[in-house]
């Protein structure tokens, strides 16, 4: 019997103690009528050796490709080091830390994990994760709604310039509490949302503003004069990033406060965004088909008790010991049960155990070198694609380490040309930006590039472009004339 | 010792991150950084030294004894952790194409089907994160359901006063207010005052079965019958599943709606607090409204189920699949039991259970519900120990920790006092089960002549008794050079 220790003898013994025959007595409480029959559907048991065979031709069936495709998961390399430690059975079969004095060693990471995260923000707090970036940002959301008690609107403003799943999950989870998620639009010349256009969806009482940076397109948002403007008008900032980029990108938590100096005391004494949230995944975390990865989420410490989520605090034992408990728990489910800030019991334990190992290894110097590779092989990658005639460059503002390219025929035609020959090329933007309010971005692609993109995969793309789009002309042409 | 204070400032750890930093030539000055962030600077050993120390100030799964009720702390197989972590899968982006996916796919595809099976729902989305975004996702597709049917006056949801504490601010978080139903000091559910709490504004109830009080609700048909009678729909929380996997399941027994969680009864580890899974299954009436992503089948393709295929969803939970490996840890388990495996989790976690209560009210503890079956947990309570010795449950747990053997869940439900919920799961042997017996029978004797042994426990782990009190008023969250 797979992972059942008992031998008859025991059995025996052990019913004998409880007073019964047989272990089916043991359920004599359920009503007979209701009792299952054989689990047809389910096929019978295998052993390791099946099983292993099983999974590795499963594994075998999902190609492998080089990766040009980011669109909020990344390619990074993870030194070998990190999911060695992670899983280690002391952390991998844990619990929840309940019992502080058993679980010194993830409460401990968990504090290393949240000091790491706000060193990198720039932010005052951080909780000890959230399940993924998208739904991070719900929660970031809600917790606005409660953090600016000025504001009654409940009316969030959502640039479409954030990344499209992120929305479509913030709409989920908040449309039970009467918040309003007010679309802005971008600037279709700097794929960026415009500060006059905040303004124009801006007016009257606002609770937030969500900047996304960078933002979905790969473009650098002007997250300065956007959070002095929030500021100024009681308007909540949340800034959605990836926390690989900020090693080299102005952290969230010195956004803005450019006024200092000036009489505008709400804007230079208000630097930085109020509450910070994104994926951990390019810290550390697999691709693995989508998960599991993990939210972050930071705070100024005026808001730490709105916070969602477990917080792990420093302290001392009766010996004045140092050690680490969860704290402020008073906010959480098990304790405030209908009034608590969220539903939310879990984090991702063990992912903020591989984020906070990787973050260790490569210190902030190597969280800069390899944020700097991504963006200087996105600049490579672009510049060599847009040399071919037909691809071009969509948006001309500053961008990160994806692109926004345009092509001469149909994203998804190119798209499924390059997997043919085994490159992922990025992401078909018509499915989220439809051709009706933007047409120019009926052909457009986002392409990504991290570290891990030698040059030769580089040179392997623009080659395999080149050839798509040539093959692609006689084909597209005689599309057009049916039509 | 923390890891920042390891470090040394210019020393550079890792072969791993690119040699040089390359320029930045097209941003702005204002876009980036200006101080370098204050991370550790340490050598890969000194990494790796350090968080395996962290690693060894843990209990768990694999080295100790975790009898911790309602959460179903079984042992998780390695295998289940080397098969998701096969390269295949771990460099698999989230939005390859199907066609390129198949082999990920036809997991998540199976998983679905047997989870089906397992529970008797019609239809599953692997798409929740874990328990409470399951019931966040069951919650929200009841509110849809009754919204499709111009149905707007259904604004309550039940709960029974034993539920865990997410189900009650999950409701909220999902629009609706609460409204708690008392349970009987049996056990089961005070169906008179179901009755008087149901009604036109009753949008559903949540229900755990095995409930949180380690029985069985016996009257779950008459339960099922005032809320559906009343128009509401069956929610049920999987937290126990592990009871009564094969033996009874939640579509039977007339739920509607349900979530499992897999790190728990599927064994995937709970990994130091999560990542989980929250898998949600319902009855046929409630599939339009599941949550995105589902995988479907289209001949012998397997493919992802989008919001065109799906007007109806309640919509996305995550940004791509729910947490993919954890799915996967879970389907291998599946695998590993099969159909015959999946009734003997049932069996032998509940055989775990009743043996230890019996074996505890002949050592003289009292339990909370006496004369009735265990499910794969029970309760004892320590009120008369209190009483007399001026212990309480906490002593008697941190007492445990010095004796090797993680505590029970202490204080839950919070309808039993000084109560130890005790969960040792099937892949317990009977040696481990005697051990924790033993353990628990002298710290009652301790209790009774040197109760100080318990007020100054634990002695022997890292640290002894930590000021919650302080930590929660001196806030100290991160470290600060």
């Amino acid at each position: 019997m797979p992972f059942i220790p008992h031998t008859d003898q025991e059995i025996a013994q052990m019913l004998e103690t409880i007073g019964v025959d047989a272990i089916d007595d043991l359920f004599d409480e359920i009503p007979s009528h209701l009792r299952a029959g054989v689990l047809d559907a389910i096929p019978q048991g295998m052993n390791e050796m099946e099983i292993s065979r099983l999974m590795r031709q499963r594994a075998e069936q999902n190609k492998s490709v080089i990766c040009f495709l980011g669109a909020g998961a990344y390619q990074h390399h993870i030194p070998a080091a990190v999911w060695e430690i992670t899983t280690r059975g002391e952390f991998y079969s844990a619990y929840t830390p309940y019992q502080a004095e058993a679980s010194q060693g993830t409460l401990q990471l968990t504090y290393e994990y949240q000091s790491m995260m706000t060193a990198l923000t720039a932010m005052d707090v951080s909780n000890a994760s959230m399940y993924d970036g998208a739904s991070s940002l719900a929660e970031a959301i809600l917790m606005a709604v409660r953090a600016n008690r000025k504001s009654k609107s409940r009316k969030i403003l959502m640039p479409t310039t954030v990344n499209p799943v992120y929305r479509k999950t913030a709409h989920t989870i908040v449309k039970g509490q009467q918040i309003e998620l007010v679309d802005v639009p971008y600037d279709k010349a700097t794929g960026t949302v415009a500060l006059e256009q905040i303004k124009l969806h801006g007016e009257g009482d606002i609770t937030a503003v969500v900047i996304q940076q960078p933002n979905f397109f790969g473009c650098l948002e002007d997250v300065d004069a956007i959070t002095d403007w929030a500021h100024e008008n009681n308007i909540l900032v949340i800034a959605v990033i990836n926390p690989l980029t900020v090693a080299v990108l102005n952290p969230p938590g010195e956004w803005g406060g450019i006024n200092e100096g000036s009489e505008s005391n709400q804007v230079a004494n208000n630097k930085g965004a109020d509450i910070a949230c994104g994926d951990g995944q390019p810290l550390g975390a697999p691709m693995s088909a989508g998960g599991p990865y993990y939210g972050l989420l930071c705070c100024k410490q005026a808001y730490v008790r709105q916070m969602p989520g477990r917080i792990v605090g420093r302290t001392v034992d009766l010996d004045d010991k140092e050690g680490f408990v969860l704290t402020l728990q008073a906010r959480e489910q098990h304790i405030r049960r209908s009034k608590a800030t969220s539903n939310i019991c879990t984090n991702q334990g063990l992912v903020v155990t591989a984020s906070t190992i990787y973050m260790a290894i490569q210190g902030a110097q190597g969280l800069e070198n390899t944020a700097a590779a991504c963006y200087a092989n996105n600049n490579q990658l672009v510049e060599k694609l847009t040399a071919i005639d037909g691809v071009d460059k969509v948006f001309n503002s500053a961008h990160f380490h994806e692109t926004v390219l345009q092509l001469n025929i149909p994203a998804d035609v190119a798209l499924s040309g390059l997997m043919d020959k085994g490159i992922l090329g990025g992401y078909n933007l018509s499915q989220d930006y439809p051709e009706l309010d933007y047409p120019e971005l009926k052909n457009a692609i986002l392409v990504c590039t991290t570290e891990m993109r030698s040059d030769e995969d580089i040179d392997t793309y623009v080659t395999a472009m080149q050839e798509v789009l040539n093959s692609s002309d006689v084909s597209v042409a005689s599309l057009a004339e049916t039509a | 010792m923390l890891i920042f204070e390891h470090s040394s400032q210019g020393r550079k750890g890792a072969p791993q991150s690119p040699k040089e930093k390359a320029s930045i030539v097209a941003i702005p000055e204002a876009l980036l950084r200006k101080d370098r962030a204050a991370l550790p600077e340490v050598s890969e050993l000194q990494a790796v030294r350090h968080y395996t120390r962290l690693s060894q100030k843990n209990f768990s799964i694999d080295t100790e004894f975790y009898p911790l009720g309602s959460c179903t702390m079984k042992y998780n197989p390695r295998a289940c952790n080397t098969l998701a972590m096969l390269p295949g899968f771990l460099n698999a982006h989230p939005l390859t194409p199907d066609a390129q996916n198949q082999g990920f796919l036809a997991c998540m595809h199976d998983l679905q089907d047997m989870l089906c099976e397992a529970t008797g729902m019609a239809v599953f989305s692997l798409a929740p994160m874990a328990g409470a975004q399951g019931e966040f996702a069951g919650v929200a597709m009841i509110d849809a359901y009754h919204k499709s049917r111009g149905d707007h006056e259904r604004k309550e949801i039940l709960v029974p006063d034993a539920a865990h504490g997410t189900n009650p601010a999950t409701a909220v978080m999902c629009g609706f207010s609460v409204k708690e139903i008392t349970t009987l000091d049996n056990g089961d559910v005070d169906i008179d005052a179901l009755k008087a709490a149901v009604g036109p504004q009753t949008a559903g109830l949540m229900l755990t079965n095995p409930s949180t009080l380690g029985v069985f609700e016996r009257n779950i048909e008459a339960i099922a019958k005032v809320v559906h009678e009343a128009g509401g729909l069956l929610y049920y929380d999987g937290a126990n599943l592990n009871a009564i996997l094969g033996k009874i399941r939640p579509g039977d027994m007339g739920f509607d709606v349900i979530h499992s969680n897999l790190h728990k009864t599927f064994s995937t580890p709970h990994g130091g607090g999560g990542p989980g899974s929250g898998a949600v299954g319902v009855a046929e009436r409630l599939k339009p409204f599941l949550p995105l992503p589902v995988v479907g089948k289209t001949g012998d393709e397997y493919c992802y189920l989008t919001a065109q295929d799906c007007p109806q969803s309640i919509g996305r939970l995550s940004a791509f699949m729910g947490n993919p490996g954890v799915l996967l840890r879970a389907y291998i388990y599946m695998r590993f039991l099969g159909r015959e495996g999946m009734v003997r989790v049932a069996e032998f976690a509940t055989l775990n259970a009743n043996y230890m209560m019996a074996e505890a009210k002949r050592r003289g503890f009292t339990l909370a519900i006496d004369n009735r079956r265990a499910s794969h947990e029970f309760i004892i309570t320590l009120k008369n120990e209190a009483r007399e010795h001026h212990v309480s449950a906490m002593d008697f747990a941190k007492r445990l920790l010095d004796l090797g053997y993680h505590a029970p869940t202490t204080y839950f439900p919070l309808l039993v006092p000084e109560c130890l919920l005790i969960e040792p799961t099937e892949s317990e042997a009977k040696e481990a089960l005697d051990g924790f017996m033993d353990a628990l029978e002298q710290i009652k004797h301790e209790a009774e002549t040197n109760p100080d042994i318990l007020h100054a426990a634990p002695q022997t782990l890292p640290v002894k008794r930590l000021d919650e009190v302080r930590a929660a008023k001196q806030l100290d969250l991160s470290y600060k050079a």
